[in-house]
């Protein structure tokens, strides 16, 4: 390493954005487009979903056959780099804390992989507080956010149905797939208990929407992104689209260190570290708008500290970090006789589930505050690693083909049973709302830095009654409803009040949300009903960070709703130079 | 994009998926000219899929040694043929190259090794006591009388548990290791991974299991015909 200096980027834009996932991604778009010179920093490697994507590929061109590793961990073909653990970036954990999080670090961020689930919020959603006493109300409405779920339906494109679901509000949907094999066993059997199973929503193109995306051929590999740009990544959708205008200028591997501000407190830019060469820059902008996911955001705001903001840029509220959830998450498995040894045909479907079921109960008359959605899995996956791994515990309990076989074995009988039991399982996941409380947040842990010497986060979490009592709730749902199906539960069975009932741990989930939250007061939110701080009015932040609560739908088709909102917000104020 | 062009691109393989998208021709110069992107170095990458750098690094270290001797991937292949032998539908476990999966994934997976080693050395001395020879010396019959010993968990003696556990691992990583592979992908049907048209659960199989689709999904689903 040679003499220590900082280098000065010569040009001054109108907007740094720090982060490409889904906020960053829309609001490259939007600015871009509005002809304004955007600095995208991003701190993972450039992808492009069709050229980089392991779509298509086989197991057997994987030496692992696709099992999951720390660099992958949602298996060897899947599109995020990275996740619960990175190389040289620790985070820790107060005592009694369990925090998993997951970090991406590419282009795109965690959109080149996510699954694709996209649902509006609903009023409610909004305003929670005004009906059950917890939590804040956001200082916004459905009314004000409803013509920019309009807007991305149309630019982004998602499939699902008009439902009439106040909760699940319309939309402007695509045309769904057909329910598969098991989905239409589940929607007979839970509809006959009374649980709703409608058309799932997920950002899909089953019909073309532009010239730039393809339509999609239903490899059920939504996971490894999509080299024909038929699924929603912030890469394919907005940043590619966005780098043909002109305007932007983007820096990958560059891990953002701090937003820097002049003596009236405004922010000036940011400073970065370039990974490949680990030498420090510095690029000047009229505003920032950070999207690099609610804890890293957080995190950059807390290490931002200077005269004008001794407690972290924008934070004299002592708020930022705070707030900190994620979504609640329980599961079960099991498997349905009446489809063993079944006809195949190609199965796969888009990647995910075709049909799901949304919140459908009153919560005041259960134990719990807040709903949940439940997702749908099974059929004929693509065998990988792990495949039918266990067949002792299922060959000695079923008979195959007639026969009653020992359990566990081996030979061309051995193989049978593989033919057997192929095809024959599912599985359901619950998701739904956490409490977003204040004495649930991340901090920046006096102690370590990571490897480029930024502190790190220290996270301090813990689920009560109100998550709970939800996922006991999911537990009894799941039972009932593989029971009235003839399935027999193979796993997620067991779980009981010692272990939550299997909740996962908070971050499981990856909807990590709340550490910037918006809010009129000042005192008690970083951010005003814009995303733009109250102490810093150049300084945006328009990813999970700016949620005051996230209802029981996945965020990502919100956060990119509000990010357009607040991009046409901030393209206004730049060019009336309010700001 | 027109849909019939990119799958039959995609279906041959050859075409790689970025010509396909003329609208992304980033053969504007002046893109490439602003963009401050650190070149991903991938000439070193010999594994065929996309890998980070540090997946090849990691992939480098962990093929740059081999853990089994040859005596114990003899052991191997012949459990493992024992496991998944030659039938009507397919080959055995070393047609599909299973014991060479077996000698990557202890590698890639540390955790299996003092359970498969040990399980290896605990067969030979369990077939040495019994039959005064290493498992893989023994005949084909002492061979299978002892795989009967430890192949099955609810009927084995409790002093072949460590065995029983050995096996069943055994059974496990072959089986993984077959069925992903082209051979056992074909043997057990699994007709996905390619580019083609979801119209719904075949006609034939919803009337095996006496369903149909609603006029509402019948009119609001996307359909081929």
């Amino acid at each position: 390493m040679g003499k220590f200096q900082i280098k000065l980027q010569p040009k001054k834009y109108d907007a740094i954005i720090v982060g490409s996932g889904a906020g960053g991604g829309m609001a490259t778009y939007v600015l871009a487009n509005a002809g304004l010179k955007v600095c995208l920093i991003e701190a993972g490697p450039m992808f492009d979903p069709a050229k980089d994507s392991n779509q298509l590929k086989n197991p057997w061109e994987s030496p692992r056959r696709g099992a999951s590793t720390k660099f992958r961990p949602f298996g060897d073909f899947d599109g995020c780099y990275w996740g619960w653990e990175i190389d040289g970036e620790p985070y820790t954990q107060a005592e009694g804390t369990k925090w998993e999080w997951w970090r991406a670090r590419m282009l795109g961020g965690r959109t080149n992989h996510w699954g694709r689930i996209s649902l509006r919020f609903g009023p409610k959603d909004f305003k929670h507080k005004s009906i059950d006493g917890l939590g804040d109300d956001w200082p916004i409405s459905y009314d004000d956010v409803k013509p920019y779920y309009d807007k991305i339906d149309k630019l982004l494109g998602v499939f699902g149905t008009n439902e009439g679901l106040v909760d699940a509000p319309d939309g402007i949907f695509l045309p769904p797939p057909k329910p598969r094999l098991h989905e239409l066993f589940i929607k007979k059997s839970a509809t006959n208990i009374g649980i709703p199973v409608i058309p799932s929503r997920m950002s899909i193109l089953t019909k073309s929407i532009n010239k730039d995306r393809g339509e999609c051929f239903y490899c059920a590999q939504c996971g490894r992104s999509c080299k024909i740009y038929a699924d929603f990544s912030s890469s394919s959708a907005l940043i590619i689209p966005a780098l043909r205008t002109g305007n932007v200028d983007l820096i990958t591997d560059s891990m953002v260190r701090e937003v820097l501000v002049d003596k009236e407190g405004l922010a000036t830019g940011v400073s970065y570290v370039h990974k490949p060469d680990m030498q420090e820059y510095q690029v000047s902008g009229r505003t920032v708008i950070l999207a690099a996911s609610a804890c890293e955001s957080a995190r950059l705001l807390l290490n931002s500290k200077s005269p004008q903001h001794p407690n972290g840029l924008a934070n004299s509220s002592n708020v930022v970090g705070k707030y900190l959830h994620d979504s609640t998450g329980a599961d079960m498995g099991g498997i349905i006789p009446e489809l063993f040894d079944r006809k195949r045909y190609n199965e796969d479907g888009v990647g995910g589930m075709h049909v799901y079921t949304p919140w459908w109960l009153d919560n005041k008359k259960l134990d719990f505050p807040r709903g949940y959605h439940i997702e749908y899995g099974g059929g004929f996956g693509m065998p990988l690693y792990g495949f039918n791994w266990g067949i002792e515990n299922l060959n000695g309990t079923y008979k195959i083909k007639g026969k009653q076989k020992e359990a566990g074995g081996y030979g061309a009988s051995l193989k049978e049973d593989y033919r057997y039991f192929f095809g024959a399982h599912l599985g359901m996941a619950g998701r739904g709302e956490a409490i977003a409380r204040e004495d649930s947040y991340c901090e920046i842990d006096p102690n370590v830095v990571d490897k480029y010497g930024i502190p790190v986060l220290r996270f301090h979490t813990t689920y009560t009654d109100y998550e709970i009592n939800q996922a006991k709730h999911m537990k009894e749902t799941f039972s009932e409803i593989l029971h009235s199906m003839g399935a027999v539960i193979t796993w997620g069975g067991d779980d009981n009040k010692e272990n939550n009932y299997g909740l996962h741990a908070p971050g499981n989930i990856i909807h990590e949300a709340g550490t910037v939250r918006m809010g009129d007061d000042p005192k008690k939110s970083p951010l005003n009903k814009w995303a733009q701080a109250h102490e810093c009015k150049n300084l945006f932040n328009v990813d999970g960070g700016m949620f005051v609560s996230q209802g029981d739908k996945n965020i990502t088709w919100t956060i990119l709703a509000l990010s357009m909102r607040t991009s046409e917000y901030i393209v206004d104020q730049l060019k009336k130079n309010e700001i | 994009m027109d849909r019939r062009k990119s799958l039959k691109a995609l279906a041959l393989g050859t075409v790689s998926a970025g010509l396909l998208m003329d609208a992304c021709k980033l053969a504007d110069k002046k893109e490439a000219d602003k963009t401050i992107v650190a070149k991903e170095d991938n000439s070193d990458n010999p594994t065929g899929i996309n890998r980070m750098k540090e997946e090849m690094a990691h992939y480098k270290e962990e093929t740059s040694y081999t853990f089994f001797t040859p005596e114990e991937m003899v052991t191997i292949a012949v459990l493992a043929d024992i496991i998944i032998p030659k039938d009507d539908v397919s080959g055995s476990a070393t047609d599909a190259k299973v014991p060479d999966f077996i000698e990557f994934i202890v590698k890639d997976m540390p955790e299996h090794q003092v359970p498969m080693r040990g399980g290896l050395k605990w067969l030979d001395l369990q077939s040495f006591n019994r039959y005064q020879n290493a498992f893989t010396d023994c005949s084909q019959q002492q061979q299978i009388e002892m795989v009967d010993a430890i192949a099955y968990p609810k009927k084995a003696k409790p002093e072949m548990q460590q065995g029983v556990s050995f096996f069943s691992l055994m059974r496990n990583l072959t089986a993984t290791g077959f069925y992903t592979t082209e051979m056992g992908g074909k043997d057990v049907g699994y007709m996905g991974n390619q580019p083609n048209q979801w119209n719904g659960v075949p006609a034939d199989v919803l009337k095996q299991y006496n369903l149909a689709y609603t006029d509402k999904e019948l009119k609001e689903c996307i359909s081929f015909s």
